[in-house]
């Protein structure tokens, strides 16, 4: 029988990404339930998502915002 | 007059008046397909951010980018995704630009496990840490270096999934490769950018 821990953190991306078919994820919950040290990883990948998301989202300077609008072909 | 000469005129001047209603049409269309492209700009900007080398190259990418698509605006067809209609443009041009280097594919082993960057952050801790204060362990430059580290081919993919919030469908169109490959190369990606954080992680705490 698989370690079902090791069962579960191959699930985790899948999980994440949520492309797990009904029967994964009743599976996936299932075990998340009951196992703390598997679940504690799951919300970890998770807050390591958003915060990679928030780090590299820098913003356009705003002259570029500008320079872009004039590109518009203007009308006749 | 003979009368063949004012049904004539009529005719022409009905033409003009159609040829005026088509022109007005395509000038909305065209003004509404600008702002709607304009709207996008920032996840644009966001993706070209990451794809070239500097905040300068990202500019540029991104402003011949508009240009493009002001100029062939005819050829977006209303009605499909004009987010990744524009990036297909962004990743098309930075490639004509030579900008992607080609590296040799990652030949280093890479940690079998998922787990392990977690592992590798809550150990250095006392005690049983909360799961939001570990990721707080990496600072924002280990972040931007990690990413930086991860090689292109790798990085687009994540780039575009984990940070611009592409489907898988519309990164494989964005990036012309199959699906099964976004999906692969999203799963490596984020294993070597994950052991690029562990390596920053262990060095802080040595």
């Amino acid at each position: 029988m698989r370690d079902p821990c090791a069962h579960c953190e191959e699930m985790m991306q899948p999980y994440l990404d949520r492309i797990l078919t009904d029967e994964e994820m009743v599976e996936a919950e299932a075990h998340l339930n009951a196992c703390d040290y598997c679940r504690r990883r799951y919300r970890f990948e998770e807050s390591l998502r958003v915060y990679v998301r928030q780090v590299v989202s820098e913003q356009m300077r705003p002259e570029l915002k500008e320079r872009l609008a004039a590109l518009r072909i203007p009308l006749e | 007059m003979p009368a063949g000469a004012t049904v004539a005129r009529v005719e022409t001047d009905s033409e003009e008046v159609e040829e005026g209603q088509r022109l007005a049409v395509e000038a909305r269309d065209r003004v509404r397909f600008e702002e709607d492209a304009l709207a996008l700009s920032d996840q644009v900007y966001r993706v070209a951010r990451h794809l070239a080398g500097s905040r300068e190259e990202a500019e540029d990418l991104v402003q011949e980018t508009y240009a493009r698509a002001f100029r062939s605006w005819r050829s977006f067809q209303p009605g499909t995704n004009l987010r990744a209609w524009l990036l297909r443009i962004l990743t098309n041009l930075n490639i004509d630009r030579g900008r992607r280097q080609q590296r040799a594919p990652q030949m280093q082993a890479l940690e079998a496990n998922d787990y392990f960057l977690y592992d590798r952050l809550a150990e250095n801790g006392d005690g049983v840490p909360d799961e939001e204060r570990v990721v707080e362990r990496l600072s924002q430059d280990d972040i931007v270096s990690a990413l930086s580290a991860v090689p292109h081919d790798f990085r687009d993919v994540i780039v575009l999934v984990d940070i611009g919030d592409f489907s898988y469908q519309d990164a494989a169109q964005i990036l012309d490769i199959p699906i099964g490959t976004v999906m692969s190369r999203l799963h490596r990606g984020r294993r070597i950018l994950k052991r690029e954080l562990a390596e920053s992680a262990v060095q802080e705490g040595a």
